[in-house]
């Protein structure tokens, strides 16, 4: 068994001096889905995008796989898979165009295959060859999620993955989510709807003031989550 | 380099299916060649002293307008972060960026050279080799700074006013360098514009180099 895919401690991250992250604590395992619910602007994003390597902590210490993420090389991005609340996709090239660009920058091996698998799992064999300008809302965030599989990473950070999804949609990134975990991948899933997230999640963890003020391990009871959650952030707890 | 010659196809396939810079680029190019000619109205014998400031004036705003559009595209739908979570050197992202603004600043450089020697009665024949030597190194340097300084301006809320509020002030050794040699070539030879040539190979080589090691800071939150 390798390192923890992510051990932080005490991580903050200030704004113009506005601190959004005020000390989180999370170590995420292998074969983890840890959904982080929170208010709006209680820091979830930020604690992504950090994990991501997309942003510095001011504050704290940040280590991924076992490797210090202030001095990690490049290559230990090829372990991680982000969604963001943009599809991160060109919209002046197609969905195809968009994974195969995505395909050379993270060396995926067999690329051709690979996207045509992910672009059939994604429901978007027929506008493949159309420009990403043109999509819904819903096709975006379904390229977005084929982008950040597409090299099968380890570590899978999902910013609202639900979002603009149908039925169908929620339901196949479920099922993928699942067998990702159950294959040994770690998943850290933000989000405004635990009854999406809970069939997933095997720890919840509640965000509030850019620290985690609430957390539950092992599969949510949303009723439970949902009560805990409002007394946190009304503060009775 | 796979990260940067991917980067470089992907804005050039962007490039040739949107033509929204080239188009925007070729015609500013053009007016400002028409706005000048006619502005002075040279004689023929003295239209050629005019050449290098109209080339050099036009390159650089138009290349201006086509380094701003290569960074906004990685702006639409946080591509920039696309980018940054691949397993590629910032550097290379830099480098990918860098190549992408040279080529496109010098397909329009093929286009504006011609039109400065038809409008103002250059012969640019005999020149060519020193030109397009004078040229790449010009484009270079100008799309070195350019680079570094889109990605610092994009991040910005006043992006558009940024980008020139930053660069022109630094750009100014590299056309003076630039000016002296294309005049310099213009009137007798590559042998003539010695001096400036090597104020634009110092140039190249001091931004290229800053670039490559500081894009990865002004591109990270």
């Amino acid at each position: 068994m390798g390192p923890d895919p992510v051990r932080a401690e005490a991580l903050g991250r200030s704004f113009a001096g506005v601190p959004v992250l005020a000390g989180v604590d999370l170590v995420v395992r292998a074969g983890d889905a840890v959904v982080l619910l929170g208010p709006n602007g209680a820091g979830k994003t930020t604690l992504l995008r950090i994990l991501a390597l997309l942003a510095r902590p001011t504050t704290g210490r940040l280590a991924l796989f076992g490797a210090d993420a202030a001095t990690a090389p490049p290559a230990l991005r090829r372990r991680i898979g982000y969604v963001g609340h943009e599809s991160l996709c060109y919209p002046d090239l197609t969905a195809t165009e968009n994974l195969e660009f995505y395909a050379r920058l993270f060396a995926v091996p067999d690329a051709d295959a690979r996207v045509r698998d992910l672009i059939v799992w994604a429901g978007l064999e027929a506008a493949a060859r159309r420009p990403v300008r043109v999509y819904s809302r819903g096709m975006s965030q379904r390229l977005a999620l084929a982008r950040a599989l597409l090299h099968e990473p380890e570590l899978l950070l999902l910013d609202e993955p639900f979002t603009g999804l149908d039925a169908a949609g929620v339901v196949a990134l479920q099922e993928r989510l699942a067998t990702l975990r159950l294959a040994g991948h770690a998943l850290v899933l933000t989000t405004h709807d635990l009854e999406r997230a809970a069939p997933v999640a095997t720890r919840v963890a509640v965000l509030h003031r850019g620290k985690i003020v609430w957390a539950h391990d092992g599969p949510p009871e949303p009723v439970v989550v949902a009560a805990a959650y409002q007394a946190v952030v009304t503060g009775r707890a | 380099m796979r990260g940067a010659g991917a980067i470089l196809l992907k804005d050039l396939r962007i490039e040739w299916r949107t033509r929204e810079s080239l188009a925007s680029v070729f015609v500013l190019g053009v007016l400002l060649l028409v706005v000048f000619t006619v502005a002075h109205d040279p004689e023929p014998e003295a239209a050629p002293a005019l050449a290098p400031a109209v080339l050099w004036v036009a390159f650089v705003f138009t290349g201006l307008l086509g380094v701003q559009r290569g960074f906004l595209l990685e702006r639409e739908n946080d591509c920039m972060s696309g980018l940054l979570s691949a397993p590629v050197d910032p550097a290379a992202i830099y480098a990918g960026k860098l190549l992408a603004n040279v080529v496109l600043l010098g397909v329009t450089q093929a286009v504006v050279v011609p039109l400065v020697g038809l409008f103002l009665h250059v012969d640019l024949w005999g020149v060519l080799p020193g030109l397009i030597a004078v040229l790449s190194l010009g484009n270079v340097g100008f799309a070195s700074l350019a680079t570094l300084f889109a990605a610092v301006a994009t991040r910005t809320r006043a992006r558009e006013v940024m980008l020139p509020l930053l660069l022109l002030p630094l750009l100014v050794p590299l056309l003076i360098g630039a000016v002296t040699a294309t005049r310099a070539v213009l009137g007798g030879g590559l042998g003539a514009a010695r001096d400036g040539i090597a104020v634009l190979i110092a140039f190249d080589v001091v931004f290229v180099v800053a670039g490559w090691l500081l894009f990865a800071y002004v591109v990270r939150d």
